[in-house]
């Protein structure tokens, strides 16, 4: 594994309204580390993760990322997000764009880089993630899956460093998730940081070097896959995982 | 219960789809037109009116030995689309404007955008046109064209925002969110993700914006500006033609109208399509 860190994160609360999204959570994710954070729905994995590029702010504490302190109205956070890239549950294509456009308007309005250029640095990614041949269609035109692997291919196209995964497969149709995953599997081998919210414990098992256990906004449990799911300390961890593994 | 709801159902569809078919319509339509045009017939008959359509056509174009010339009412026409057309497009700037500061999230900006809204949509459009031209105009200089275009814009650029906001609102969120991931600003959100996925909800209201436009636009003629609506006072007040005058007046802003309708109707299947 490369040395440094490429996200860190130090005493970090957040609210909304009064209640208390994130309670002091300390982390620390390593340049082409592969982190997969887990624990039941409303524990504020997603809010977490969307603290790393800005799309929520933290209301106390410090996470900088790559270098760059994550604050509200920092001029660095344009910066932040291209080097940062999100996948959403929801994919978020674009609908009024063809899936190239889609690849091409970052490049092209963000990074301001030629058309021809973009377009071909579009096709590299589809090729990717296994879809150069749908390159003009709509994304509604697309099935789940395809549209998932083009948010990926978004991503990647901005040339990001850090990839977070907001529970990718959750909204896809059973028989969709594992092409999906396969691309993140290749991905993961990349070299790329990843920080991936899931609940698929067959694809942690396979790419993650550190898992997270987060319940009620707190972090309970951080630890190497082996352990993690064989022999966590937080006894509420031990019960998440027989829930969600036993059947 | 002694009626079943689903037969009622059943029935009141059926009777929904005869009512909504063309030829119905059609006939319904005409059926109302006739009526009207029959009424004024009676009325003007029991006053004793001396129809004279045959002299109508001479205030569309006249065709002598000096050579073709355009008409009165061509004359009002032109001024009314370029009053309508100028309004629209400063009413348009003005609205997205307030609907980008009522949307901004600023407590001020929002705090402005309300107070020129409830302001503005409050009040009669002959009050605002005579706060422009007389109480505005000498303070600024405002020709009456000047007063007139303003006051149309404000007016209806009030209406314009609050149909800008309603489509903004529309797009749903994640799109904003997919477009912050990739870098992009606030501006350029708006511009290359929201405002061309907006367009598809904000159109058809917008039609009936423009067509009202059209209409309001009549309302200058309290200021004399040469348009089609003051045309059609001073023609009457040489012929005394109030009957054929007025129908005509009011075919012509028919058919402008109608012609945007059925224009906006083309651009409503072009932007359906694409999602």
């Amino acid at each position: 594994m490369n040395s440094g860190e490429m996200i860190s994160v130090s005493n970090v609360d957040k609210f909304y309204g009064s209640f208390q999204a994130l309670t002091d959570i300390n982390l620390t994710v390593e340049k082409g580390e592969r982190v997969v954070i887990c624990g039941p729905s409303g524990s504020g994995k997603s809010t977490l993760i969307r603290c790393f590029n800005g799309l929520e702010f933290h209301d106390s504490g410090s996470i900088t990322v790559d270098g760059i302190e994550v604050e509200e109205g920092s001029k660095a956070l344009k910066t932040l997000r291209q080097e940062v890239g999100m996948v959403f549950q929801q994919f978020n294509l674009f609908p009024h764009l063809t899936i190239l456009e889609n690849l091409t308007i970052g490049p092209i309005r963000v990074q301001k880089i030629q058309k021809a250029e973009a377009e071909e640095r579009a096709r590299k990614y589809l090729e990717r993630v296994h879809i150069p041949e749908q390159a003009d269609k709509f994304p509604a035109q697309l099935s789940g899956g395809q549209q998932q692997r083009v948010a990926i291919a978004r991503s990647l196209c901005m040339e990001t460093r850090i990839m977070l995964f907001d529970e990718p497969t959750s909204a896809l149709d059973p028989e969709m998730i594992n092409e999906v995953l396969d691309v993140m599997v290749e991905l993961a081998d990349t070299g790329i940081t990843m920080v991936c919210v899931t609940h698929e414990m067959g694809f942690a098992r396979k790419v993650a070097d550190k898992m997270v256990f987060m319940e009620a906004g707190r972090i309970l449990e951080i630890s190497e896959p082996d352990k993690f799911f064989t022999n966590p300390d937080s006894p509420r961890c031990k019960l998440f995982l027989s829930q969600i593994l036993e059947h | 219960m002694t009626t079943r709801p689903g037969t009622k159902r059943k029935s009141r569809l059926q009777f929904s789809k005869i009512v909504n078919s063309v030829p119905i319509s059609l006939a319904l339509y005409f059926t109302v037109i006739l009526g009207i045009i029959w009424l004024a017939y009676s009325g003007a008959q029991a006053m004793g009116y001396n129809w004279q359509w045959y002299r109508i056509p001479q205030y569309f174009y006249t065709l002598t030995d000096d050579g073709f010339q355009w008409g009165e009412i061509m004359i009002g026409l032109v001024k009314t689309i370029q009053l309508s057309v100028t309004s629209f497009i400063f009413a348009t700037l003005l609205g997205l404007l307030i609907a980008l500061l009522r949307l901004s999230g600023l407590v001020v900006g929002g705090a402005i955008a309300i107070a020129f809204l409830e302001f503005v949509r409050n009040m009669p459009i002959l009050v605002l046109l005579y706060l422009f031209y007389y109480v505005l105009g000498p303070v600024f200089s405002l020709d009456r064209y000047t007063a007139s275009v303003l006051c149309l814009a404000v007016f209806h650029a009030a209406l314009i925002s609050e149909i800008f906001r309603a489509g903004i609102n529309a797009v749903p969120k994640g799109q904003w969110e997919g477009a912050t991931s990739i870098g992009m600003s606030k501006a350029q959100a708006y511009r290359y993700i929201i405002l061309p996925q907006s367009i598809k909800f904000m159109l058809p209201p917008m039609t009936g914006e423009v067509v009202h436009l059209v209409k309001s636009s009549a309302i200058v003629s309290v200021i004399a500006v040469a348009e089609l609506t003051t045309i059609g006072r001073n023609l009457i007040s040489d012929t005394y033609m109030s009957f054929e005058i007025w129908f005509t007046i009011a075919a012509v802003y028919m058919v402008i109208t109608l012609a945007l309708s059925i224009g906006v109707s083309r651009l409503e299947t072009k932007y359906a399509v694409r999602t």
